[in-house]
């Protein structure tokens, strides 16, 4: 009996249905419980570009987060961009991955404002992503207020080799960004490149020592840093001349 | 007559076998040491060598594979008796990958943190050879007591022998242990971290060096 396809056809089925069942069931209970760690987990990274939120529990970090933040959905002209029905995007959940894939004139931009009194803007925060050695590489570069000046960076990364490309992801490396320059004096985008090789001296203020071993990925970081600020540049020149008008009116 | 009592004679030490009996023990050791699945065996390499770079998810990957493992030779040895032969493998893949996702899910929903870094890992859970090759051999012909001590066995073998790769690989590549700079606090800032060791080659290294003592103290000759 145990042999007939009847038998083993209706086995199966029953066990598909109960296994899948199963699993879907669990799904839904832990689904929003899994889309809050999301949550956090985005939050975490934009507010870790800025300062050290180490010591701080989930929580605070989402209050910190709530309070402190805010965000705009911007194209390749600098415009704002309103869903169809006239409302505003949520910035954090525009995937960044999924928009490095189309051309960059038809990418949603995110851009992240952090101001700690809730009227001038302290900090800017630009999500970026690009190719590493083995797979994609992601980051969150923070500028001051004059939109310049590097107050801090957040690299994630797929699968870059431990030991050699997975350091961009540790502190030891995103401090060296901290403090360098994106525009030169005449206000044209240099970028921040990571150079070859590591104990590089003499570093200019466009410059940061590079990773021994991790050439690729260093190059990754750079060619992602240098296309993100492209296309944010429109943005960046536009929020420059609105303020040197307003310092001008005064 | 006399095969009547005979017969009545081994259903009575049947009933009577203790649950930590001689043969049962046995169940539950061999695989620790003799018949270590990872070092004599050599079953479920891949993911020694994959998450052992730092000992804390590696705590986590050995308690979702004895879960895994316990469950799985739990569910295929209830209803051994019902399960089609020629699908055999299928349903066990089934039952496995079905307790493999609950893991996988409840990790993304608890400890994001730890699912980030083990993510694709606790997936191929799955294709650990270990797992299904105890339930084809084991589970499905024996009862739901025996299976469990089997699974217990065997994947605590695992589990044993990963920590200690994942023990040094930790303490000579990373200068830490879960986390906790060891060298730092001994007062030897200057201890050289040896990048080989972050490597997969480092554990290869590791594993090689435990199967020498393990053969060495267990005598073994190779036939």
């Amino acid at each position: 009996m145990q042999q007939s396809n009847i038998y083993i056809i209706s086995f199966t089925l029953i066990m598909t249905i109960f296994l899948g069942s199963l699993l879907s069931f669990t799904r839904m209970q832990l689904g929003p419980i899994q889309k809050k760690q999301v949550e956090i987990d985005t939050k975490k990274k934009i507010l870790g570009a800025v300062m050290d939120i180490s010591s701080l529990s989930p929580e605070e970090v989402l209050e910190l987060y709530n309070e402190k933040m805010n965000s705009i959905v911007i194209d390749l002209e600098g415009e704002e961009v309103l869903q169809d029905d006239g409302s505003k995007y949520v910035a954090e959940e525009v995937n960044i991955q999924k928009n490095y894939k189309i051309s960059p004139d038809q990418r949603k931009y995110p851009v992240f404002m952090f101001s700690s009194d809730g009227d001038k803007v302290d900090y800017y925060i630009f999500p970026m992503f690009g190719n590493g050695l083995w797979d994609w590489i992601s980051g969150f570069v923070a500028l001051d207020e004059n939109l310049n000046t590097v107050v801090g960076v957040a690299f994630d990364h797929k699968a870059e080799t431990p030991g050699l490309g997975a350091r961009i992801s540790s502190d030891e490396i995103q401090n060296r960004y901290k403090g360098k320059m994106i525009y030169n004096q005449v206000d044209k985008l240099v970028s921040v490149k990571m150079l070859k090789s590591e104990n590089n001296k003499d570093l200019d203020s466009h410059q940061v020592d590079g990773m021994s071993g991790a050439t690729i990925t260093a190059y990754g970081l750079n060619d992602m840093i240098y296309h993100y600020f492209e296309c944010y540049n429109p943005y960046i020149s536009k929020i420059k001349s609105n303020t040197r008008m307003l310092t001008f009116n005064r | 007559m006399s095969t009547e009592i005979q017969e009545k004679e081994v259903i009575k030490i049947k009933q009577s076998e203790s649950l930590i009996s001689k043969r049962r023990r046995k169940i539950l050791v061999d695989p620790l040491d003799d018949n270590n699945p990872i070092s004599i065996q050599v079953l479920g390499i891949c993911s020694a060598l994959a998450v052992t770079i730092k000992l804390e998810p590696t705590i986590v990957m050995s308690i979702s594979v004895v879960f895994v493992m316990i469950f799985s030779s739990l569910i295929t040895s209830m209803i051994r008796n019902y399960i089609p032969v020629r699908v055999r493998i299928i349903v066990q893949l089934a039952i496995i990958a079905t307790l493999v996702t609950l893991v996988s899910e409840f990790l993304k929903a608890f400890n994001y943190e730890m699912f980030k870094v083990l993510g694709a890992f606790v997936g191929l859970i799955i294709t650990n050879c270990i797992i299904l090759g105890r339930l084809e051999a084991y589970a499905m012909g024996n009862k739901p007591y025996d299976s469990v001590l089997d699974a217990l066995g065997s994947s605590v073998g695992y589990a044993w022998i990963i920590l200690v790769v994942a023990f040094f690989r930790e303490l000579l590549g990373s200068g830490s242990i879960l986390g906790w700079k060891v060298f730092e606090a001994i007062g030897w800032d200057t201890f050289p971290t040896n990048g080989l060791f972050v490597d997969s080659i480092g554990a290869f290294i590791i594993l090689g060096l435990l199967i020498w003592a393990q053969r060495t103290r267990n005598g073994y000759i190779e036939n």
